[in-house]
């Protein structure tokens, strides 16, 4: 049981990466909606005890995070027309090393928590905090503003990892607060952009910084 | 004695055959008939039929070069046990010599690129050094993921039973080797996203255009020690596959499935895939090894 658990979380970081090294917008929806399907399963898997709560739980999540805001994202691209990011603040390569170096020291740092007995030697804190960095590098080292609010998802993804290990001991209504949270942040990101792009034509978060005359 | 004869057997038969998976694999994802399965089979026995011509400026390199090629990837080959039987020649160690049997091949087959004194080949022959220069860790970093699940430093006993181990993080490890050695695999053998096999005389080809001075019973020794290298790599990633029988007959079937089951997802990824441009290929072998790197720092934290 913890080896497949164990597996689906290694799964997760895989997203996590492909989300940070590809250029396309396209394959980085694809990656979040995979990871929220991913995600779904996980308290399917871990939780068998939690009954009727894990279901619950597993099918909002795939609901939420492997269809409706994938689904949402890729109408946004398909509107604005853009395919890739272009020209990142930060490069490919150097975002890659970055968020594997970041996994490795979580993975090392994960083994210092005062953990509980149960939890120590998997893998959900490291998964959490790997998720959690390359959220951020994709915040802060991406242009296009769809790619910032794949960003933010993943740094969602990464918090609910973190609070499967607490299921048992605190109410799923803290879970469900959680999806009601990205739901309603993604919404006032869709909101933003529909600003943006109002405003400048396009969904550079570049030209935020300039200064206009007119 | 039975396993040595099929092992030798498989090394020595199967390339060519995993060449037509792949090409049948791409022309039905295509809609088409494809060339005939054994279609490598033929191509070898014209080239062998044929005499060679070389070029006055070439020296005895440019003759080594395909025959060092072939020896090596055919020492490597001895070095790898197919499907958990123990490979023939196997030491304590032999995962150096593995690599760097590997290795000797490319650098004749770069040099002898070189000793022809084109232009082009030179340039082919700069890339192909260069992206297997990235491909290299990710190859040491998914064999020391095996030397710590196995604590064991010959090839034959690393791939023994990869999955019997003990701890729990072993086996996301070895997914992440697994996936890693796919793409090392893509890019040692040229196929898509890394280069395209089908192209000829196009400036971004990187193993083509190191071998296009190379002709007739030459050339044919190229081919086939390409397709040899495939089954090496091929073989590495079965390996780590959970298809496992104790049973001999059985195991050795198992083992020729997950190898033509590999082949089969080399043509599934040429045929959804477009080639990268090269200045992409670096980023996607570099994240390859960060994958086994990953790995490795998951087991030994």
């Amino acid at each position: 049981m913890t080896s497949s658990v164990d597996l689906l979380l290694v799964l997760v970081v895989l997203t996590n990466f492909l989300a940070v090294g590809t250029s396309r917008l396209r394959v980085c929806i694809r990656a979040s909606a995979m990871q929220g399907m991913m995600l779904a399963m996980l308290p399917l898997l871990a939780h068998r005890e939690a009954g009727w709560r894990a279901f619950v739980l597993a099918g909002g999540t795939a609901l939420l995070k492997g269809w409706l805001i994938p689904r949402l994202l890729m109408d946004a691209i398909r509107e604005v027309r853009i395919g890739r990011e272009v020209t990142p603040f930060l490069g490919f390569v150097p975002s890659l090393v970055i968020c594997a170096i970041g996994t490795a020291l979580a993975l090392v740092f994960s083994d210092r928590m005062p953990l509980a007995p149960e939890h120590v030697s998997s893998l959900y804190v490291s998964t959490a905090l790997s998720g959690l960095l390359s959220g951020f590098i994709i915040l802060v080292a991406r242009r296009k503003a769809i790619m910032q609010v794949v960003g933010y998802v993943l740094v969602e993804n990464g918090i609910f990892v973190f609070g499967l290990l607490l299921i048992e001991a605190m109410p799923f209504m803290v879970e469900v607060g959680v999806l009601l949270d990205l739901f309603a942040g993604i919404f006032i990101m869709g909101i933003v952009l529909n600003h943006i792009r109002n405003e400048f034509e396009s969904l550079d978060t570049a030209h935020l910084a300039d200064l206009k005359e007119d | 004695m039975l396993d040595l004869a099929f092992h030798v057997a498989l090394v020595l038969l199967l390339p060519p055959l995993l060449l037509g998976v792949i090409n049948k694999t791409k022309a039905a994802f295509a809609g088409r008939v494809g060339p005939p399965l054994l279609q490598a089979y033929w191509d070898l026995v014209r080239l062998f039929r044929k005499d060679a011509v070389l070029s006055r400026t070439t020296t005895w390199i440019f003759r080594a070069g395909p025959v060092v090629a072939i020896s090596t990837a055919l020492g490597a080959a001895l070095l790898v046990p197919l499907g958990g039987h123990a490979a023939p020649v196997a030491f304590s160690g032999d995962v150096i010599l593995f690599a760097y049997l590997l290795g000797l091949g490319r650098f004749f087959t770069a040099t002898a690129a070189l000793d022809t004194g084109s232009a082009f080949e030179g340039m082919g022959a700069a890339r192909e050094v260069s992206f297997s220069a990235l491909a290299e860790p990710a190859l040491f970093f998914g064999l020391l993921v095996l030397v710590r699940t196995s604590g064991a430093l010959s090839l034959s006993l690393m791939m023994a039973a990869p999955w019997n181990t003990a701890s729990t993080v072993a086996g996301a490890a070895l997914v992440l080797v697994v996936v890693s050695w796919f793409l090392v695999l893509l890019a040692e053998n040229s196929r898509i996203p890394f280069d395209d096999p089908n192209t000829h005389l196009e400036l971004t080809m990187i193993h083509e255009v190191m071998v296009l001075d190379h002709s007739g019973k030459a050339f044919g020794l190229v081919l086939w020690g390409a397709a040899i290298k495939l089954f090496v790599f091929a073989a590495l990633v079965a390996n780590l596959l959970p298809f496992r029988s104790d049973d001999v007959a059985l195991g050795w079937a198992a083992f020729v499935c997950s190898m033509l089951l590999v082949a089969g997802v080399v043509g599934v990824v040429e045929s959804v895939m477009a080639r990268f441009r090269l200045v992409r290929v670096p980023q996607l072998v570099v994240s390859a090894s960060l994958l086994a790197a990953l790995g490795l720092v998951l087991l030994v934290r």
